[in-house]
């Protein structure tokens, strides 16, 4: 089926694309399957209920909802869960829990002095590390950026609606951060870190709920810049 | 009741065809709590199925560590019924509990999520026959809104006879009186059976007319399970997929 294109009201082409459903027909030839597709009798059906979309040949489905599967080298928000005396467990948000060594830390850590560092409740940002096949998780802090997080809040959002608060090359996070002022960090599993003035956080965690919720709609970006001044002025 | 159940116009207590299917309203995505789910009218039965995963396997003990599992829970309030039901599992919902389990187990991609399981739990709220057909066609369609992959969404109805016809979707009446009773689930697509129980009896050749039945309705509820979930996600544009950034791309910012 060839995607159709529509003319919205400022006169720019904009193609509509549809909603598939598991088992959907999606191609029947010429095209290969991508991410969110089955093959079978050579033809091509969606797995998971999401949007068609086709790029350079490939058929995928964009998921709409779906717990979040650790990939290596994402970078994740995760909550301390348990202390080992070798190892901390993260909960980064995904049906697997994923243990931390200790040689996997920035500091020098002494057997059993796991606590000192880190204790149940805090949260951290931190890298996937590994993922072997019967999906055993391991995660890292040892890179740029990695550290424990102290204060601020995190909300919560589906992981697939990560890339729309991102926006493309960061122009959705730019946008929130110049006008709340607020230090923001999103992981790939749908976590948000947020910090900055309380009323300053309330109306950023409100424009991303705004985007959780409306992710698929028109005109998204101006709808939050619209709604961000209107209670901010920005900050530059 | 023999001869009572089909009047001499070829209708049946409640006014239908031989080869009509009750009234079916499906919804999706109902509740907010859950990561899935789906609400069934159909006729007189009120369902809702709800699911949660994929999630760590609890008890452990039944972990695979290499494909998920699905674990289904079909329940029937205490006020389903016109006595009262003894809240519960009992032997009847544990059997119903486990064909569903299986039915749905082939259709998701359980390979993807080693050592998890996907927990559909399937209420009865009304019933008036026919409630499993009803409850798997639920949870597939909430099997869906969850997100998970799966190959196809099951439709699922019952076939039966009464007055020694083959008759479709059998209500409480007919299904008290009747004289066969066969609940199917199929994918449509490729035909493949995934489940069927029969009390009663049927000749081969009732047994093929059920068939011809039940996949013809099945057809119909499968159009009806996808509209549901296309309503309940339609948009107006997806402008924010012009705007999909590569993973790479996507860096932590502080």
């Amino acid at each position: 089926m060839k995607e159709s294109e529509i003319m919205s009201k400022d006169g720019m082409v904009r193609s509509v694309r549809e909603i598939v459903v598991p088992g959907e027909l999606l191609d029947s030839g010429k095209l290969k399957p991508g991410n969110g597709t089955y093959v079978a009798d050579g033809k091509i059906f969606a797995s998971q209920l999401g949007i068609k979309s086709t790029k350079s040949n490939y058929v995928n489905v964009i998921p709409l909802g779906g717990r979040y599967i650790p990939v290596t080298g994402d970078n994740v928000i995760g909550k301390v869960i348990d202390i080992g005396p070798s190892n901390w467990l993260i909960d980064i948000n995904s049906p697997y829990p994923a243990p931390l060594h200790v040689n996997e830390v920035p500091w020098r850590v002494e057997f059993g002095d796991t606590a000192r560092y880190l204790n149940v409740g805090d949260t951290i940002l931190a890298k996937v590390l590994m993922v072997d096949e019967t999906k055993r998780v391991q995660v890292t802090m040892k890179d740029q950026g990695l550290r424990k997080l102290q204060g601020g809040q995190i909300v919560d959002i589906s992981h697939s609606k990560v890339p729309r608060v991102i926006g493309k090359s960061g122009s959705m996070i730019q946008l929130i951060k110049s006008h709340t002022n607020c230090r923001i960090f999103v992981g790939q599993n749908g976590r948000i870190w947020l910090d900055g003035d309380i009323e300053n956080i309330v109306v950023a965690i409100r424009a991303i709920r705004m985007i959780d919720e409306d992710a698929q709609t028109m005109r998204l970006t101006e709808r939050v810049k619209e709604y961000l001044e209107s209670v901010m002025k920005p900050s530059q | 009741m023999e001869g009572k159940m089909i009047d001499e116009n070829g209708l049946r207590v409640d006014g239908r065809k031989v080869d009509e299917l009750r009234q079916i309203k499906i919804e999706a995505g109902v509740l907010k709590r859950a990561d899935g789910s789906a609400y069934v009218e159909w006729g007189k039965n009120k369902v809702l199925a709800a699911v949660y995963g994929p999630r760590e396997c609890h008890p452990r003990h039944l972990q695979d560590p290499s494909k998920a599992l699905v674990q289904c829970k079909y329940n029937m309030i205490a006020f389903s019924v016109s006595d009262r039901k003894r809240p519960g599992p009992d032997r009847r919902s544990v059997e119903i509990s486990k064909i569903i389990s299986e039915a749905l187990e082939y259709v998701v991609f359980t390979e993807y999520f080693p050592r998890t399981s996907v927990d559909v739990y399937i209420e009865i709220l009304q019933a008036n026959a026919g409630t499993r057909c009803a409850g798997l066609t639920a949870a597939s369609v909430a099997l869906a809104d969850a997100g998970i992959p799966m190959k196809d969404m099951i439709p699922s109805v019952a076939v039966g006879k009464i007055d020694g016809q083959i008759v479709l979707d059998l209500c409480k009446e007919e299904d008290n009186y009747g004289q066969a009773d066969m609940p199917i689930a199929i994918i449509p697509r490729t035909g493949e059976i995934l489940l069927m129980q029969m009390d009663g009896h049927m000749t081969t050749d009732e047994f093929n007319r059920a068939m011809e039945y039940g996949f013809g309705a099945c057809e119909k509820i499968y159009q009806l399970q996808k509209d549901a979930l296309k309503r309940r996600y339609a948009v107006e544009d997806v402008e924010g997929l012009e705007e999909d950034v590569p993973r790479e791309q996507q860096e932590l910012e502080g």
